[in-house]
C-alpha cells in the first residue's frame, strides 16, 4: 500500500494474460502427452509377434498386419527413388542455375501451392490421372507416382534449404581451378548438401507413412503379401493407415489401436532420427 | 552412339581435370567443347527437374477442371452449388452440395477461433516466456504433434470426443422430438478435432514469426516502464503481425483440406451445419463416396473436389500475397 517505487505493482490483467499463455502451451503439450498415452495404453495389448508378423486370414479369423508394413515399404520406396532425384534435380536448378527472377519466383510460388494443396485432392487427382488415363488403376505404382508429387515440395524445398547454406567460397574456389559447373556440383556442392538431402528423405518418409487420403483411391486396400517381387507394385495393395480406417470403419478398434501404436512409434523414430542428422549437420 | 561416346570422353578429361594431363586433346579450347556436352545435358536434367513442379501444378489444375466441371453443367450451377438436396443414389438423384460447402466454411471457421487463440499463446510461450530448457522439451512436443498421422487422430476423435459428445447431447435433447441422435458424431466433435490438428502448423510458423521480432524493439519497450506481459501484446505480437497472419492462413489451409481425421468423427450425412448435426465436409464426402460412385454421381464428387481445391487456390494465393507484403514493410 506504501507508494514506494521499490514496491512492485502487479497487474491483474498481466496475471490473467500469464495464466492463459501457460494454459495453452499446456493444453498443447497435454494434448501430445495425452494422444501418446492413449494410444500406448490401448495399443499394447493388440500389438504381439502373431499381429505383426502374419497376414490377415478370413479363414481362420485372425489379424496381422504383415502385408500392410511390406505395401508400405513398397510405397516409401518407389516414391522416394522417384521423387528425390527430381526434387534434388529442382533445387538445383533454382540454386544454381536458374537467374534470380521471375521464373524462380514462379517455380517457388508452385512448389508452395504443391505443399497446400491437401492429400484428398492428390488422392483424386491421382485417380483421374495416373488410375483412368494412364490405366494404372487402383494399384502400388499409381499410388507411389501420386505421393510422389506430394513430397516433392518437401525435398525441395529442404534441399534447397541446404543448398543455400554451402558458402560461396566453394562454389567460386571450384570454379576458380577449372571445375565446369556440373563438375563443382556433382563434387563439391551435392556432397556438402549431404546432411539436408538426408533429412528431406527421412521427413519424406514421415509423410508417406501417415498418409492416407491420397492412397484410398490410388493404391487400394490388399493386404496380402508379394508373390512376386516386381509384379507386386502393378497390385492394389494398402498401407499401415489404410489398414487403420478399414478397421475403424468395421468397428475393429483393437485393431485400429494397435496400427495407431506401430505408426506413433514410427513418426518417433523419424523425429529422433531428423534430430540426430541436423544436430550432426551443426557440429560439422 | 555418338551420345555414349561422347559422354565416355567426357568422363576421361574430367577425372583428369586435377593431374592436368589432358591426352586426348591438348588444346584448351578442345578440352572445353568435349566436355561441353555433358554440361549442356546436365543443365537440361536440371531445368527440367526444376519445372517438375509447375507442371505438377498445371496438371492437377487441368485435371481437376476436366473431372469436375461436366457434373456442373449436367445439373446447373445454381442447383448444384446452392442446392441443399444430395440424393445422388437416389431413382431421381439431387446434387445440392450448398449444405456440405456451408459446413467446411463453418467448421473451418470455428477450428481457427478455437485452434489460432491456443496456438498463439503457446508459441508466445516458447519463444518469449519459458526457459531454454523449457522450450526444448516443448519443441520436439509440437514436432511431434504435427507428425502423428491424421488417421490416428481420426481414431481418438471417434472414441474420445464423440462420447462425450453423446453424452452432452443426450442431456440437452432429451426432451426434443425433432433431433436425430447420432451419438456425438456432429459438427463439434469435428471441430474440436481440427482445432488440435492446425494446432502445430500455428504454433510452428507464428513462432518463427515472434522470434524474428528484432529483440531492441522488445527492449525499448521494457525500458519504457511496460511490463514484459504488456510488451508481448503490445509489441512482439504487432511486430510479428504478417507472419502471424500467414500462420492462420496456413492453418485454414490444413483445416479445410482435413479427410481423414473427421470422416468418421462427423457423423458424415448432409445436414445444416448445426453444432449437434451430424455433418459433412468437402473432404469427408469425397472419402465416403468415391469408393462405390459410377457416372454423374462420380463426377458430381470430383465437382466438390473443384470447388475445394478452388478454396485452397484462393487460400495459396493469399498466403503469397502477405508473404511478398510482409517481406517489402520489413525492407
Amino acid at each position: 500500500m506504501r507508494d514506494s517505487i521499490c514496491q512492485k505493482h502487479i497487474r491483474i490483467s498481466d496475471n490473467i494474460l500469464k495464466f492463459f499463455i501457460y494454459l495453452s502451451a499446456l493444453i498443447s503439450v497435454g494434448i501430445l502427452v495425452g494422444i501418446i498415452g492413449y494410444v500406448a495404453y490401448r495399443g499394447v495389448g493388440a500389438v504381439s509377434w502373431e499381429f505383426l508378423s502374419t497376414v490377415t486370414s478370413e479363414l481362420n479369423g485372425t489379424f496381422g498386419i504383415i502385408g500392410n508394413i511390406v505395401n508400405t515399404l513398397y510405397i516409401i520406396v518407389i516414391s522416394l527413388l522417384i521423387a528425390t532425384p527430381i526434387g534434388i534435380g529442382a533445387a538445383v536448378y533454382l540454386t544454381e542455375y536458374a537467374k534470380p527472377g521471375r521464373i524462380v519466383k514462379t517455380i517457388e510460388f508452385t512448389t508452395e501451392t504443391l505443399a497446400g494443396i491437401p492429400s484428398i485432392i492428390y488422392g483424386l487427382f491421382g485417380m483421374a490421372f495416373f488410375g483412368i488415363s494412364l490405366k494404372l488403376g487402383t494399384s502400388i505404382l499409381c499410388g507411389c507416382l501420386t505421393l510422389t508429387i506430394m513430397v516433392l515440395p518437401l525435398i525441395i524445398r529442404t534441399t534447397q534449404e541446404s543448398l543455400k547454406t554451402v558458402p560461396l567460397g566453394y562454389r567460386t574456389g571450384a570454379l576458380g581451378i577449372g571445375a565446369t559447373k556440373w563438375y563443382m556440383i556433382r563434387t563439391i556442392i551435392l556432397p556438402s548438401a549431404m546432411p539436408g538431402i538426408v533429412t528431406a528423405v527421412i521427413l519424406s518418409i514421415g509423410r508417406i507413412v501417415g498418409e492416407s487420403a491420397a492412397l484410398l483411391f490410388t493404391a487400394g486396400a490388399g493386404y496380402y503379401l508379394p508373390k512376386h517381387i516386381l509384379s507386386h507394385a502393378v497390385k492394389s495393395g494398402g498401407t499401415l493407415t489404410i489398414q487403420m480406417y478399414l478397421s475403424m470403419e468395421r468397428g475393429e478398434f483393437d485393431h485400429a489401436f494397435g496400427i495407431a501404436l506401430v505408426l506413433v512409434a514410427i513418426v518417433l523414430v523419424i523425429n529422433a532420427l531428423t534430430k540426430v542428422v541436423t544436430n550432426g549437420m551443426k557440429k560439422a | 552412339m555418338e551420345k555414349t561416346i561422347s559422354l565416355s570422353s567426357k568422363g576421361a578429361v574430367e577425372g583428369k581435370v586435377g593431374s592436368s594431363t589432358a591426352v586426348r586433346n591438348m588444346s584448351v579450347k578442345g578440352s572445353n567443347r568435349s566436355k561441353s556436352f555433358a554440361e549442356v545435358f546436365m543443365s537440361g536434367v536440371f531445368t527440367v527437374c526444376g519445372f517438375a513442379a509447375v507442371a505438377a501444378v498445371i496438371a492437377i489444375t487441368v485435371y481437376m477442371l476436366i473431372s469436375g466441371v461436366p457434373a456442373i453443367f449436367k445439373v446447373g450451377i445454381a442447383e448444384m452449388l446452392f442446392g441443399t438436396e444430395w440424393a445422388p443414389t437416389a431413382a431421381e438423384p439431387s446434387f445440392g452440395i450448398a449444405y456440405i460447402i456451408l459446413t467446411s466454411v463453418l467448421g473451418t471457421a470455428a477450428a481457427i477461433v478455437i485452434g489460432v487463440p491456443v496456438g498463439l499463446l503457446t508459441a508466445v510461450f516458447m519463444s518469449e516466456v519459458a526457459s531454454k530448457n523449457v522450450a526444448r522439451v516443448v519443441k520436439p512436443a509440437v514436432e511431434l504433434l504435427a507428425g502423428i498421422p491424421s488417421i490416428v487422430y481420426g481414431l481418438l476423435g471417434l472414441l474420445l470426443i464423440n462420447p462425450l459428445m453423446g453424452n452432452l447431447e443426450r442431456t440437452i435433447f432429451a426432451n426434443s422430438k425433432t433431433h436425430v441422435m447420432n451419438g456425438g458424431a456432429n459438427l463439434i466433435s469435428a471441430v474440436l478435432v481440427l482445432a488440435i490438428m492446425i494446432l502445430p502448423t500455428v504454433i510452428n510458423s507464428s513462432e518463427t514469426a515472434l522470434r524474428a521480432v528484432p529483440m531492441h524493439m522488445r527492449q525499448a519497450s521494457l525500458a519504457l516502464g511496460a511490463t514484459p506481459t504488456q510488451t508481448i501484446f503490445k509489441v512482439t505480437i504487432p511486430a510479428a503481425k504478417s507472419g502471424i497472419i500467414t500462420a492462420i492462413v496456413l492453418g485454414i489451409g490444413r483445416a479445410v483440406g482435413e479427410a481423414m481425421a473427421i470422416v468418421l468423427v462427423s457423423g458424415n450425412t448432409v445436414n445444416v451445419p448445426l453444432p449437434f448435426n451430424s455433418v459433412r465436409f468437402l473432404t469427408t464426402g469425397i472419402v465416403s463416396e468415391m469408393g462405390y460412385a459410377s457416372g454423374l454421381h462420380r463426377q458430381a464428387l470430383f465437382t466438390i473436389g473443384l470447388v475445394l481445391f478452388a478454396f485452397i487456390m484462393i487460400i495459396n494465393i493469399i498466403i503469397n500475397k502477405i508473404l511478398k507484403d510482409g517481406g517489402s514493410n520489413e525492407r
